[in-house]
């Protein structure tokens, strides 16, 4: 796909690199071959690591583009997706047992919360952190006057410009985990099988350890849905604190018109999504012995 | 039917969501009746004008003036030129000069400027002064000029002939006119933006624009994937394997990964708002197929479709009125969040700089690309970027109020 995409946008500019790039791309990529060859070429290629060279950074392969940028990334998004969905399943769990003010509270905030776009919190964030309170700063992932070394320098300047785009995601990952969770946790705390153990007189505590197990696996599915849709937003976020990572190698892709660098990188950010919803099934298998046993059958 | 509609209106979540919906889409309709500016005219030369009155300075002059006598009329005056911050920073360049401390009074005005006049020296660099400090200093001089004056300002114009200035109008500081007297006002609520277009006029038809590209984007998804479930679910077998392969593979794959490659190919130049929605559609339709489906499935063998089927009814007539209707209530809750996201997938889009070509309209999503360009967030021209932001989770919100209601409503298990 990416082959294609990369063949249907043509937009030349007469630079000596652009032209050194045409040439090397007719050897590499085979774009004087038929469609279907030139697809079989790209994946060869892209199999043994190779993405071809970036347009808007010349000398630099894509694959050197996008290993300054990866690392970035998932060090940003897992983290911060996980931590959200941790904190905003607790909330829902806790608002779904708790009721009274604490539900009334925390549904309209989280819902309020849960439909803010990505980029508006990462604005709101930085304006209100970084802009007025100037307690972290707003771009980049290090500070601009260092070299990336193993200093403490270093690692407090990364630490510090890691805060903001960190819980910009965690905060909008939130707001939706806790409504979902809230909800399915009511469901569960209704279910025939809560009022048969308390009739049976077990414990309350142990109850509500069954009911959120149960109300717990329609959650893990949920984020395995929807981690391609987090990671979109998180790409944004990104964007906005120009963080090192992939979104922002998209954005450069895009203003660079270097499409190389943007099948690289979209390539790469679904096979990131496509490993991590595999992580997740199999982790629900180990949740939720019923797929196991439905399995052995 | 009916029953039901009154039921829904009968919820508060609904009712609310409905209402902040309904008043945006009239904000909409009703305000370029009001206001016919064109929203993509560029007034203002120079970026980021504050919100506020704009009076012209020039008609003003010679509007009618009225003689109002305020007392507080020269403090405020002063105020103006004379703030806190610059009597520090005149007492911050006294001190460096080598005045003593206990002969600087800042908060005695008269005082103040006297001892400035006598001891500033536009052409003295005090040491381990910044020549930015050095310059805003001058300006301060420049701007303190005549500030205690009681005279009035003499207007002059030059005569064609000689070329001579000649008094025409002096104003007086007890002079004022009437906003309503001078004919070239304009209000500007929320400034201008980077290119000098009035943002309030601009964000109104930027949310025209995005509700529209949200409201084809839901069309589209909703559609197709009200077709594909029903028919995945109903005819179920080869038909129901391949639409379900389809749709596992869009599920799998990041529809913002889709959304790139596709906006990207299309090109800047053809990609318009309705390419952008209809792109926006056709990768959001798979969670409609699966929950349709996963419905179907549940509804295809229970007796009222199975008599249906043995009175001879063809398939089109069992699905319309045998199954549409145990569905419609989840058809319209995903139509509702589809279009939310589709506007948010707008702006994310814009954002990346894959949204529709910024020359014909605005949209959101363009509106707060623009200001992210322009660093308004850095510089705190607030009014560029906040009221987009408020304005997209203002619809997300009363969709998702609409969308909760509506759960509430048909989903019992739900309620409290």
């Amino acid at each position: 796909m990416a082959a294609i995409v990369s063949r249907m946008a043509q937009g030349s500019s007469n630079t000596a690199g652009t032209q050194a790039i045409y040439k090397q791309y007719t050897e590499l990529f085979g774009t004087n071959k038929p469609m279907l060859e030139q697809f079989f070429i790209y994946v060869k290629n892209v199999i043994h690591g190779d993405f071809g060279l970036s347009f808007s950074q010349y000398p630099r392969t894509v694959a050197e583009v996008i290993k300054a940028s990866i690392v970035w990334t998932i060090a940003l998004q897992f983290p911060a997706i996980i931590a959200g969905w941790l904190i905003g399943n607790t909330l829902g769990a806790l608002a779904a047992y708790i009721k009274k003010g604490f539900d009334k509270v925390l549904m309209p905030v989280s819902i309020l919360v849960s439909n803010f776009p990505a980029f508006g919190m990462a604005v709101i964030l930085m304006v209100v952190f970084g802009v007025y309170l100037r307690w972290f700063p707003t771009s980049g992932g290090y500070g601009f006057d260092l070299i990336p070394a193993f200093t403490w320098n270093f690692i407090w300047s990364v630490f510090v410009h890691y805060q903001l785009p960190f819980w910009s995601i965690v905060l909008i990952t939130i707001g939706g985990q806790a409504i979902g969770m809230r909800s399915m946790s009511i469901y569960e705390l209704n279910a025939d099988y809560v009022k048969y153990s308390r009739f049976m007189g077990i414990k309350d505590r142990k109850i509500i350890g069954y009911v959120f197990r149960n109300a717990m696996l329609p959650q893990v599915t949920g984020l395995a849905l929807s981690i391609g849709t987090m990671v979109g937003g998180a790409l944004v976020a990104e964007i906005i604190f120009s963080y090192p990572g992939l979104g922002y190698t998209i954005l450069n892709g895009v203003t660079g018109q270097d499409y190389p660098l943007i099948s690289g990188v979209t390539l790469l950010i679904t096979l990131m999504v496509l490993s991590a919803t595999f992580l997740i099934e199999i982790l629900y298998g180990f949740i939720d012995p019923r797929i196991k046993a439905a399995q052995s059958d | 039917m009916k029953y039901t509609i009154q039921q829904v209106f009968h919820s508060g979540k609904f009712l609310f969501g409905f209402i902040i919906f309904v008043g945006l889409l009239l904000i909409t309709i009703i305000y370029p009746l009001i206001i016919r500016h064109p929203p993509l005219e560029i007034i203002s030369q120079g970026t980021f004008f504050p919100p506020g009155i704009y009076v012209n300075v020039y008609d003003s002059i010679s509007s009618p003036t009225y003689i109002l006598l305020l007392n507080d009329a020269a403090v405020k005056r002063i105020a103006s030129k004379l703030g806190d911050q610059e009597r520090i920073d005149m007492q911050e360049w006294l001190l460096a000069d080598g005045i003593p401390e206990n002969e600087i009074e800042i908060q005695d005005t008269v005082k103040l400027l006297d001892l400035w006049e006598k001891n500033y020296d536009p052409t003295l660099r005090i040491a381990g002064m910044t020549y930015a400090k050095h310059m805003y200093y001058q300006r301060l001089n420049t701007s303190l000029h005549g500030i205690l004056s009681t005279e009035s300002a003499v207007i002059a114009g030059v005569n064609p002939q000689s070329g001579v200035l000649e008094e025409s109008a002096s104003v007086a500081q007890t002079d004022y006119v009437n906003i309503g007297e001078v004919p070239n006002v304009r209000v500007l609520p929320l400034g201008t933006d980077n290119f000098g277009r009035d943002v309030l006029t601009e964000l109104v038809k930027a949310l025209s624009v995005s509700l529209q590209i949200g409201f084809v984007a839901g069309t589209v998804a909703t559609l197709i994937g009200l077709t594909l479930g029903l028919l995945a679910g109903y005819v179920g077998g080869t038909v129901d394997d391949i639409i379900m392969f389809f749709t596992n593979l869009f599920t799998v794959i990041p529809s913002i990964v889709l959304l790139i490659l596709i906006s990207f190919s299309i090109g800047q130049e053809h990609r318009g708002a309705f390419i952008i929605s209809l792109v926006i559609g056709l990768t959001s339709w798979y969670w409609t197929t699966r929950a349709v489906r996963a419905q179907v499935i549940s509804l295809r063998n229970r007796d009222h479709v199975n008599l249906s089927r043995l009175s001879g009814h063809s398939v089109a007539h069992i699905i319309v009125a045998d199954i549409l209707p145990y569905i419609a209530s989840y058809v319209v809750m995903a139509f509702i969040l589809q279009i939310s996201s589709g506007i948010l997938i707008e702006a994310n889009l814009s954002i990346l700089g894959l949204g529709p070509r910024t020359t014909e309209v605005p949209t959101l999503g363009l509106m707060m690309n623009w200001a992210m360009i322009y660093q308004a967030q850095i510089l705190g021209k607030w009014w560029a970027y906040f009221p987009v932001i408020v304005t997209i989770a203002v619809i997300t919100f009363s969709m998702n109020l609409m969308n909760t209601g509506l759960d509430h409503v048909f989903n019992p298990a739900l309620r409290d």
